[in-house]
């Protein structure tokens, strides 16, 4: 055995530092969190919001220097890869982490619990989140997807002492661990097939495997169980509405964003690199999945009276949409294409509309206390400017223009159609359709906020404090700028693909 | 050696684990059968791994993969038992079934 491994020649492998450069600012200042929380005293707990905030902002400019560079950089022998799809996804998730540090400030430190520690698993999971956009791996896409995991579910539980936040931790904990272990069996399935764990060795392997298709399909379709727990498609949503609910609304803000976004990363990587030649086996199945994810999304976010709640599945709808063009992205290179930078596209946008909506409802409730619709009533006579961004918020997730999301959707009806098959064009019906049913409860929060009168006539002004109201500008600003000029956002996502290492 | 001996093995693993998932009401109990799954994928993955060793010494992904599965269990359920034990002390309970207040 011994003399078998002298035989190897090994030399360390030269590391780019300028590509890793993001993630090492990143787990710098999770250090810096780790020492600051642990030598200073309670009345400078306030530094440690700001310093989370100024590294993730700090980890953007190598990202910047790294898209103007251009050049695509391959680490580890192909299993971390820089290129102009990473960047993009990297600049989304340090931007929505920012927007969630904003949005925590005040509320974590309103609370009577540990403030450090809550920004230390913030970062650890971002740190995660950034290593999913590069991993080409089956080992680093794990040990992303874990170490995404395992902070998002001690954030949940943060409320220590609250009975409703600890069953959303142990429920997320519970389905989160259940679903990494189903991917990992599936994972370990193809590895076993092809032999390696690298997804550009994957892809040609498993296109040629037709004579154990059996074990191809089961390993794609638990691979796919897997991440379809992550995304909360439907019918691995059922913990998606409880742990929003339960957890501090910052985390859930967080968890509809963040940690949904790497979901669909990690399945992009997989499905693009890996299992691209198989779309026999895993385009029926997402297919299915998109479809009754947004049609279930939809129909029950109808009769919720809670706001988190609502936001929950009409965030499950919205990952079944996210899910479309996934469906169809085997039908030719040019389609894959289409799909995969309507799917980036709608990722970013859905990340600035989504993140707003919750920034005015933790606006809302610092004064109402209560997440439930009704709370909102008569918002308009004394929060104009919360209830005009709110309506901004819900315009771009229903996809009327001029706010952002109109343009996603577009670019999923594109892709859908672009495939012309009979199943894309089915699916664009089926979203479209969908669509409409959606703007039954956006439109219904429309009207509670600007017509209804404010419970017990308690028309008191909210006091906003500044980070929360830049949170606000910030994602309004994105939304409404991205809706009137696309432009600025394809400008970003037309270069990117991931075919370039495939074939 | 017949590697589909070892796979044999890791699938009833499986679905002993997912069984214990579903039908546990305790919550220790159900962390302990999500080890299961885990050790189920753990013994596919040394198989497997021996495997493709045996056909080119140069690939180790396997083992590899397998001592990194090793070292994420422990560390998630380091964090299941603390979360499980936030339940016990508010509620003095740890059955699945009364974790409830959230429903909807």
């Amino acid at each position: 055995m011994f003399a078998q491994l002298a035989t190897f020649a090994w030399t360390a492998p030269s590391i780019d530092y300028h590509a890793l450069a993001p993630e090492i600012i990143v787990a710098a200042t999770l250090v810096v969190l780790v020492l600051v929380d642990a030598f200073t005293g309670e009345n400078s707990r306030w530094a440690t919001s700001s310093i989370a905030g100024v590294g993730l902002l700090a980890a953007l400019i190598p990202v910047v220097s790294l898209a103007y560079n251009g050049t695509e950089r391959v680490l580890f022998g192909g299993a971390y890869v820089v290129d102009d799809y990473a960047l993009v996804l990297k600049a989304l998730f340090l931007l929505s982490a920012y927007v969630v540090i904003l949005l925590s400030t005040n509320y974590i430190a309103e609370g009577d619990y540990y403030e450090g520690e809550y920004y230390q698993l913030i970062l650890a999971s971002v740190l995660g989140m950034m290593v999913m956009t590069s991993a080409r791996d089956l080992i680093s896409i794990f040990v992303a997807l874990e170490l995404i995991s395992i902070p998002a579910y001690m954030l949940a539980a943060w409320r220590k002492r609250d009975a409703k936040s600890n069953e959303a931790g142990l429920k997320y904990y519970l389905m989160g661990v259940f679903a990494s272990a189903i991917l990992l069996y599936g994972m370990s399935l193809i590895f076993g097939i092809t032999g390696s764990t690298l997804l550009v060795e994957i892809g040609p392997k498993l296109g040629d495997a037709i004579s154990s298709q059996p074990i191809v399909t089961l390993g794609i379709v638990f691979v796919i169980i897997g991440f379809g727990f992550k995304v909360s498609a439907v019918p691995f949503h059922t913990w998606a509405p409880d742990v929003y609910e339960g957890a501090p609304t910052p985390v859930t803000s967080f968890l509809a964003v963040a940690s949904k976004a790497a979901g669909f990363v990690a399945l992009m990587n997989i499905l693009f690199i890996g299992f691209y030649g198989r779309d026999d086996v895993y385009g029926p199945l997402i297919w299915v999945l998109a479809a009754v994810t947004m049609t279930f999304g939809n129909l029950v976010a109808l009769r919720q009276t809670n706001i988190v709640r609502m936001l929950a599945y009409s965030g499950i709808a919205q990952a079944g949409y996210i899910l479309a063009p996934l469906a169809v992205a085997g039908t030719s290179l040019a389609v894959g294409g289409e799909a995969l930078r309507s799917v980036v596209l709608y990722l970013l946008i859905y990340a600035a509309m989504n993140l707003g909506a919750f920034a005015v409802v933790i606006a809302v409730a610092r004064k109402t206390r209560s997440a439930s619709i009704t709370s909102f009533a008569g918002l308009f006579q004394y929060a104009p400017a919360l209830t005009v961004a709110m309506t901004v918020f819900l315009f771009a997730l229903a996809g009327i223009p001029p706010a952002g999301g109109w343009f996603a959707k577009l670019e999923i009806f594109r892709a859908l159609t672009s495939a012309g098959t009979s199943g894309g064009y089915i699916l664009a019906t089926i979203v479209g359709i969908n669509s409409v049913i959606a703007f039954g409860y956006y439109g219904r929060l429309i009207r509670v906020m600007w017509m209804d009168d404010a419970p017990d006539g308690d028309v008191a002004p909210i006091r906003v404090p500044v980070a929360l109201k830049a949170a606000v500008v910030l994602t309004v600003g994105v939304t409404v700028i991205v809706g009137v000029f696309p432009g600025l956002l394809t400008h970003f996502t037309d270069p990117i693909t991931l075919f370039s290492l495939a074939r | 050696m017949l590697v589909n001996q070892f796979l044999f093995l890791g699938a009833i693993l499986f679905c002993i684990g997912i069984y214990g998932v579903l039908a546990r009401k305790n919550a220790v109990l159900v962390l302990m059968s999500i080890e299961l799954i885990l050790n189920a994928c753990n013994i596919n993955l040394v198989a497997f791994g021996a495997m493709w060793h045996a056909n080119d010494v140069s690939n180790m992904s396997g083992q590899v993969f397998a001592l990194f599965v090793i070292a994420i269990a422990a560390a998630e359920v380091g964090v299941g038992l603390a979360i499980v034990l936030l339940i016990y002390r508010n509620r003095q309970s740890i059955d699945v079934n009364d974790v409830d207040l959230l429903k909807g």
